[in-house]
């Protein structure tokens, strides 16, 4: 027992140093390096101070036998205390410091750590500036330098009241108390920092606090800014405030959304549009870059363009228009090369962007596994959202409450009911069979427009239906098959959260098929242009040929070249494919623009007007107002996403039209929500579903790169068109480059590299790294529950000292706690548990047996809690200036500290 | 500070926002308890139900609202008042007994009865939801 304090007092040093320099005062970062050393060593011997006077005070006032130095200053000390016990509490720590200041020795000072928590902030203060005359008036009379324990001492203080500083938000304080302690901290800081350097260090000191000031109004002012950057944050908040967080958390994620497309269309238009533009052969220069001369009376009209044929078609916003020179313009830039690397870091950075905030998502969130415990507690306590200050979204919310309490006390009443297992069964069984005979349908009729859309192609004049049928039809499909789901899945009597679950699934189900089959039925057309290729690259061989050697020419003068236009060509499925998507994406957009005008404004409209002269309450009644129907919006905005990963190889300019989609969605779905949709009667919780929006994300993006991966990989390049137009494969760009532009050895170590024998086993070792950081990731798991399961009883043991504490408190007729500052106690040890270190982990179960020990009596009691305080002190604030700063604490601390008053 | 002049009545707030909990806000971040706010006390209010505010206090004054008589713990009346007043009432007596018996059974660390401060935090910091919807913006 004696021995822990001590046991204590190195941790804490060494805490505290790591404390200080966390602490983030900017601009002495150099003066840090030597004061952590000087605070470290001062810290040690405070805390042993303190350890020697716990182990004193345990002894019943025996002292131990010391330097006699040392011991003379603790004898003397020891009898203030013996006469301030004598004094009425308040006036008590006052006059003890008075008596001591009259002596003006430094040796009553060197004690006071331990003293110095039992006095309150102010009285602190008022002794401090006396201190600071006396020694000032020392140092002027003994010359420049402070004597080492003065130094140490002002550190110290120096260290607790920046600490203070820092964790000032932490305080449950009044915000008057938080100013003046504020201010008082800050002059003592500014005061005292400068004093503790010499002569010329003093000065620089001041410069660089001057420095340091204006660095944080800096960056105040800059975070102030950044925040105003933010783009659409009052919209979202406007939104939030009407709507609720879960309303609003489509809208981050639209915004997110827009950002990671702002970077790819970056990237996109940097550099494969914006070189080409400026350095690649002009318009009209070789056939692909030329409309053929049968389309070229129709290719400026807006139905074409509409389309995306004629000129657009031609233009650097498809696969087509990019030559397969090796490098352009006198930047010698090597287009070919650039336009694969950028397909590839599209995928990556995606990739790693939606990665990178999953896991930031899930940081946040670490405590959730065992949420289970608290439904009722969660539901009466957090379920209220403080930022509604909409009446109506209010009584929406008061609604939800009622029900869910409702529905969790009929869960609870009647867990094990199950009435008439069967027919729920038979129901569920019908409503899955129903909905895949939905989705098998709804993808039959996918490819079978597809399929009717290439016959279509081969036609010659087509309406405009039959040209945009594939896109109306899947459009249809995405916008009446899930209130289909809804209806059907109404036979099922699902919960509603597993409803929603099944719900999405299906949804994102129906969206997959649709998206695959199209995808397939593209393919399809890909294979069959393909193999028409080689004849149309007979047919333009031919052609040249006998355009050049065709007799009926005079020999002499070289015949003019062939116009672009006027050269046959294939069919180009890479642009065709291009085309498909860029289209879709627009036929997406108009549908959800149109679906929200009619189905949200007109309706809402309707019922706000018509409702003056209607036979039935038009509100509250059957049409009502439209809800903001999130989750298939963000399945909406995730698909077309998906979309637009796919088709961003063919055709470099969808990210374009996709990043002009989503800014006007931003506004105009803003303008629609807040115009014509009410809040929901069904909360779905933002937090929780964040993280799965983005796993539909990752997973939409996975499969988004497997067709991409296979048509580069496996099919070849058209012909006559594109950067890779010639070659075998797409990839072949990089071996041309190695080749050609690395130097030898470089190349080798490639070829080396690809081999199959070294890629085999990379993979096998990818996968023992998986393997083995899966099952580090579980033990750590379960080491953290462990832990969770010791802070836990460490909490009731706690819990049982302080109730026993607590009635010792109540003996104690020099102080009466108050209530608030015993629970601030408690909140400060609920925190120390939170945080408990492995470090103080062996400290635990001998403090678990001690426990119901040590209860029998008070002196004991408040001795064995005095023990937890250096043990295991939160690493935020850390360990010695704690006392000062926690006025609370120091309370307990020193009511726990005394003798029993018995003794 | 001007603490005598700018007074937030109980009204204005009652006006300003449906939050079932609007006069215990007041009240517990008023100076004397009785709802009447002065402006360092509004802005004490607005700092703890700021975004920035930190996990541990917001959870120290989300105790402090919750506790409807003041005596440092919540207890069963507490409970209901509170379930009263999220529901408007609209539940039957035996359905809140229900709700704060079980809401006792959950959270209250040492089976006394009644949910301390500590037992309190330990329960409201795992809640995925508290920091998200428990603040207001002006």
């Amino acid at each position: 027992m004696a021995h822990k304090p001590e046991l204590g007092a190195p941790q804490m040093a060494a805490r505290t140093s790591v404390a200080c320099s966390q602490l983030q005062f900017p601009g002495d970062r150099s003066r840090r390096k030597t004061s952590k050393k000087q605070t470290s060593k001062a810290e040690g011997t405070s805390g042993r101070h303190r350890a020697q006077s716990g182990q004193k005070e345990e002894a019943g006032g025996n002292l131990r036998p010391g330097s006699p130095r040392r011991k003379q200053s603790e004898r003397r000390r020891r009898q203030e205390e013996l006469g301030e016990q004598k004094r009425s509490p308040a006036g008590r720590n006052l006059e003890g410091r008075r008596k001591r200041d009259g002596k003006a020795s430094f040796r009553g000072q060197r004690v006071p750590p331990e003293k110095e928590k039992e006095v309150p902030k102010e009285e602190t203060w008022k002794q401090l500036k006396k201190h600071r005359s006396t020694s000032l008036a020392s140092s002027a009379s003994g010359g420049e330098s402070l004597s080492e324990e003065e130094l140490t001492w002002i550190l110290e203080q120096v260290e607790e009241k920046k600490k203070l500083i820092a964790t000032m938000r932490n305080k449950p304080w009044p915000m008057a108390k938080k100013l003046t302690e504020l201010r008082e901290a800050q002059a003592f800081v500014e005061k005292y920092e400068g004093a503790l350097g010499k002569g010329k260090g003093k000065r620089l000191y001041a410069y660089r606090m001057l420095m340091a000031k204006k660095w944080v109004k800096f960056k105040r002012d800059f975070g102030n800014f950044k925040t105003q950057c933010i783009p659409w944050e009052m919209k979202i908040k406007d939104i939030e405030s009407h709507f609720g967080s879960s309303v609003a958390s489509y809208f981050i994620f639209l915004r997110w959304m827009y950002g990671v497309n702002l970077v790819l269309f970056g990237l996109i238009f940097g550099l494969i549009i914006i070189p080409e533009v400026l350095m690649g052969m002009p318009y009209g220069s070789i056939p692909r870059k030329t409309v053929p001369r049968a389309e070229e009376e129709k290719a400026m009209d807006f139905s074409v363009l509409w389309d995306f044929e004629g000129y657009i078609k031609y233009s650097a916003l498809f696969y087509g228009y990019y030559n397969n020179q090796r490098t352009i313009g006198w930047l010698r830039y090597r287009l070919p090369m650039a336009y694969f690397m950028v397909g590839v870091s599209v995928f990556g950075y995606s990739l790693m962007i939606v990665i990178r905030s999953m896991a930031s998502n899930t940081q946040g969130s670490t405590s959730e596994g065992e949420n289970d415990n608290f439904t009722f507690s969660f539901k009466m306590f957090t379920s209220w959202d403080y930022l509604i200050g909409n009446s109506e979204t209010a009584d929406n919310k008061y609604a939800s409450i009622t029900t869910s309490f409702k529905e969790s006390i009929v869960d609870e009443q009647e867990s094990n009911k199950e009435e008439n297992i069967h027919l729920t069964r038979f129901l569920r069984v019908l409503a899955n069979f129903l909905i895949i005979c939905c989705l098998c349908g709804s993808g039959y009729l996918i490819y079978f427009v597809v399929k009717r859309s290439q016959e279509f192609s081969k036609m010659q004049n087509v309406s405009w239906y039959e040209r945009n049928e594939v896109e109306i039809v899947m459009s249809l499909l995405g916008m009446f098959c899930p209130p289909l789901f809804e209806t059907i899945a109404a036979l099922e009597n699902y919960h509603p959260r597993i409803g929603l679950k099944w719900q999405l699934g299906r949804i994102f189900a129906l969206f997959l098929g649709n998206l695959y089959t199209f995808l397939l039925a593209l393919m399809d057309d890909v294979h069959l242009k393909l193999s028409n290729e080689d004849t149309v690259k007979n047919i333009t061989h031919w052609t040249l040929f006998n355009y050049y050697n065709s007799s009926g020419w005079n020999e002499s003068v070289p015949r003019p070249p062939l116009h672009p236009a006027d050269v046959p060509r294939g069919s180009c499925w890479e642009t065709a494919v291009g085309i498909e998507f860029m289209r879709l994406t627009v036929s997406d957009m108009l549908v959800t623009y149109i679906t929200i005008l009619l189905g949200d404004f007109l309706r809402a409209c309707f019922v706000r007007f018509m409702n003056y002269c209607w036979c039935w309450d038009l509100e509250a009644g059957f049409p009502s107002y439209a809800e903001f129907d999130i989750s298939g919006n963000v399945l909406g905005l995730i698909f077309n996403q998906g979309m637009i990963w796919m088709g961003s190889f063919y055709a470099p300019g969808l990210v374009g039209v996709n990043v002009l989609r989503l800014l006007t969605s931003m506004y105009f779905q803003c303008w629609a929500v807040m115009s014509s949709n009410v809040p929901h009667e069904r909360v779905f919780k933002a937090s929780r579903s964040n993280n799965f929006y983005m796993g539909l994300l990752l997973l939409v993006l996975f499969l988004s790169l497997l067709p991409v991966a296979y048509t580069i990989m496996s099919l070849p390049p058209s012909f006559d068109c594109g950067p890779f137009s010639g070659k075998n494969r797409m990839y072949d760009v990089i071996q041309e480059t190695i080749e050609n532009d690395f130097p030898t050895f470089l190349g080798k170590i490639f070829a080396f590299l690809a081999n199959p024998g070294l890629i085999i086993p990379a993979i096998l070792l990818m996968f023992l790294a998986i393997y083995y950081l899966n099952s580090v990731s579980k033990s750590l798991a379960r080491a953290n529950a462990q832990l969770r399961k010791k802070i836990q009883a460490l909490r009731e043991v706690e819990k049982s000292h302080k109730s026993v504490k607590g009635s010792a408190m109540v003996k104690d007729s020099g102080y009466t706690l108050k209530g608030s500052s015993k629970n601030a106690t408690q909140f400060q040890l609920t925190k120390e548990g939170t945080t408990l270190h492995s470090s103080s982990q062996s400290q635990t179960p001998d403090q678990k047996a001690q426990g119901p020990g040590t209860s029998s009596s008070a002196g004991r009691t408040s001795l064995s809690t005095t023990k937890h305080i250096p043990v295991s002190p939160p690493p935020r604030d850390s360990g010695q200036p704690l006392p000062q700063t926690h006025p609370w604490r120091s309370a307990s601390g020193k009511s726990a500290r005394r003798p029993p008053p018995d003794n | 500070m001007g603490n005598k002049q700018t007074v937030f009545t109980r009204e204005q707030l009652e006006a300003y926002q449906d939050n079932p909990f609007r006069q215990r806000i007041a009240q517990v971040f008023s100076e004397d308890g009785d709802g009447h706010m002065t402006l360092d006390n509004f802005l004490d209010m607005f700092s703890v139900m700021s975004e920035m505010a930190p996990r541990d206090l917001k959870a120290y004054y989300a105790f402090k609202i919750y506790d409807f008589n003041n005596d440092d713990s919540i207890c069963a009346w507490d409970l209901e008042q509170t379930v009263t007043r999220l529901t408007r009432g609209e539940l039957s007596a035996e359905e809140v007994s229900l709700v704060c018996e079980k809401v006792l059974d959950e959270a209250d660390g040492d089976h006394d009865g009644r949910l301390s401060l500590e037992d309190f935090q330990n329960m409201i910091l795992r809640a995925p939801d508290f920091l998200s919807t428990f603040h207001i913006r002006i």
